[in-house]
């Protein structure tokens, strides 16, 4: 039964994209890997516009006061199990906003984050390798 | 004897479990010619099981505030007459000449209930977005209904009025399938949108808009619900254009069949790909003024023998 599961959350993770508050480069990239060049629905990856229907959330951006209570309102509402992925270089350590009064520190103080990628913004391709090696992980 | 029968036929073959797995692998069809048509690779063909597999093993979420009940009813009440309309095709399209009374009544009705199910699913989930997009498919129900009803009647007519399955079929083996007329290619074209609009595939996709209203009536649905949801759009996959040949093609009970199906399904995903989305006054205009005059057209030809 465990394997099934594993098998299933393996084969097909769909995607929620949770933009916190980036510039919005980092969401660009995340929308390049859904185009046909790169088509990850080879790997049975789907966008997909409801954080019910999801098993990873993608988030972008750095955690700020504004953003913090809705990322956490999406976690909670994403049923279980499922992934966080991290994209971009905010999101591993606020980047060049660290000093910034509005910034409320990384995001695995508040949620339990798999994998982060880092870039600015990261090349489609890192993000797929970091898709992976969240897949690998579980 | 019998009642193990009819439960191996309502679980097993003609029912649940064969139209399941045989739809969910016309829904990798599906997304693989719409992949090849993207140019990209598409995904492998246990892509729809994993899917159902994950969903079925996920949480299931119930949203706060909303009713429990008709809720979770939403979903079972299309499944179960999906899998009632399996048995029924199945059994009435292999011995049209048992007894058995299944008109084209109880087809209609069967073949409503999956869009009741979304719409009480859809009400009942407390979202706002989900209240569109029920309203959305209530609209548009009423909107490919009335077409698809009098192409059935012009089917009635040149079945020599009768409204039970097994003798369209029957008329169909003697005097040759309707769809070589006028009034049946008609016929045919009408039941084909209406099928598009079934199935919510794309230029008539409005009650689940996933760029206006995220996935509309399915919004708030997750795991074993959603499943449930996925699994019954994967069966009335199968079924329609089944019912198409049936009822227009002379029947499905041979070989030739198979080829006839794909042919249908392959346009159906052809029409998906190359079509944006309609707006709903746009779609209600396209079916009640467009395919409404042009089945009423096929009902008169029908009825003067063309």
């Amino acid at each position: 039964m465990a394997n099934a599961k594993l098998w299933g959350l393996k084969k097909s993770p769909w995607v929620f994209h949770v933009a916190a508050a980036s510039c919005n480069n980092c969401d660009i990239e995340i929308l390049d890997i859904l185009t046909p060049r790169w088509d990850v629905e080879r790997f049975g990856i789907l966008l997909v516009g409801s954080a019910r229907h999801a098993d990873a959330l993608l988030v972008t951006g750095v955690l700020n006061r504004k953003s913090l209570p809705r990322v956490l309102r999406v976690y909670e509402q994403t049923p279980k199990p499922c992934l966080v992925i991290g994209v971009g270089s905010c999101t591993c350590h606020s980047h060049i906003f660290e000093p910034s009064y509005n910034v409320v520190g990384p995001y695995d103080k508040y949620i339990p984050v798999d994998v982060y990628i880092p870039g600015c913004p990261p090349k489609p391709e890192a993000i797929i390798m970091g898709v992976v090696k969240a897949l690998k992980r579980l | 004897m019998n009642i193990v029968r009819i439960i191996f036929s309502y679980i097993i073959f003609p029912g649940f479990i064969f139209t399941a797995v045989v739809g969910l692998f016309i829904t990798w069809i599906d997304r693989k010619v719409t992949a090849r048509i993207h140019w990209r690779v598409g995904p492998p063909w246990y892509q729809p099981y994993a899917d159902f597999l994950k969903l079925l093993l996920k949480e299931t979420m119930i949203p706060e505030g909303s009713s429990k009940t008709m809720f979770l009813l939403g979903p079972i009440l299309g499944l179960a007459a999906m899998t009632i309309l399996a048995v029924m095709l199945f059994s009435m399209s292999f011995n049209p000449h048992e007894s058995f009374v299944g008109d084209l009544i109880v087809i209609i009705y069967l073949l409503a209930l999956p869009p009741i199910g979304i719409i009480i699913g859809g009400s009942s989930s407390k979202n706002p977005l989900a209240s569109i997009g029920a309203s959305r498919e209530m609209t548009q129900y009423f909107a490919y209904e009335l077409p698809f009803l009098i192409a059935l009647a012009t089917i009635i007519l040149k079945a020599g009025g009768s409204i039970k399955f097994g003798e369209i079929i029957l008329a169909q083996e003697t005097g040759g399938p309707f769809l070589y007329s006028i009034s049946g290619v008609i016929a045919a074209v009408v039941i084909l949108l209406s099928i598009q609009a079934k199935l919510g595939f794309v230029p008539f996709d409005i009650p689940e808009a996933e760029q206006e209203i995220m996935a509309g009536p399915y919004i708030e649905y997750s795991g074993v619900a959603l499943a449930i949801y996925k699994i019954t759009r994967a069966m009335m996959f199968f079924l329609l254009p089944l019912f198409l040949i049936a009822v227009l093609w002379g029947g499905f009970a041979n070989w030739w069949a198979i080829l006839k199906f794909l042919l249908i399904v392959v346009l159906i995903v052809l029409i998906k790909n190359t079509n944006p989305r309609l707006r709903i006054d746009q779609a209600l205009k396209f079916f009640w003024i467009g395919l409404g005059i042009l089945s009423i057209i096929g009902l008169i030809l029908a009825f003067y023998g063309l």
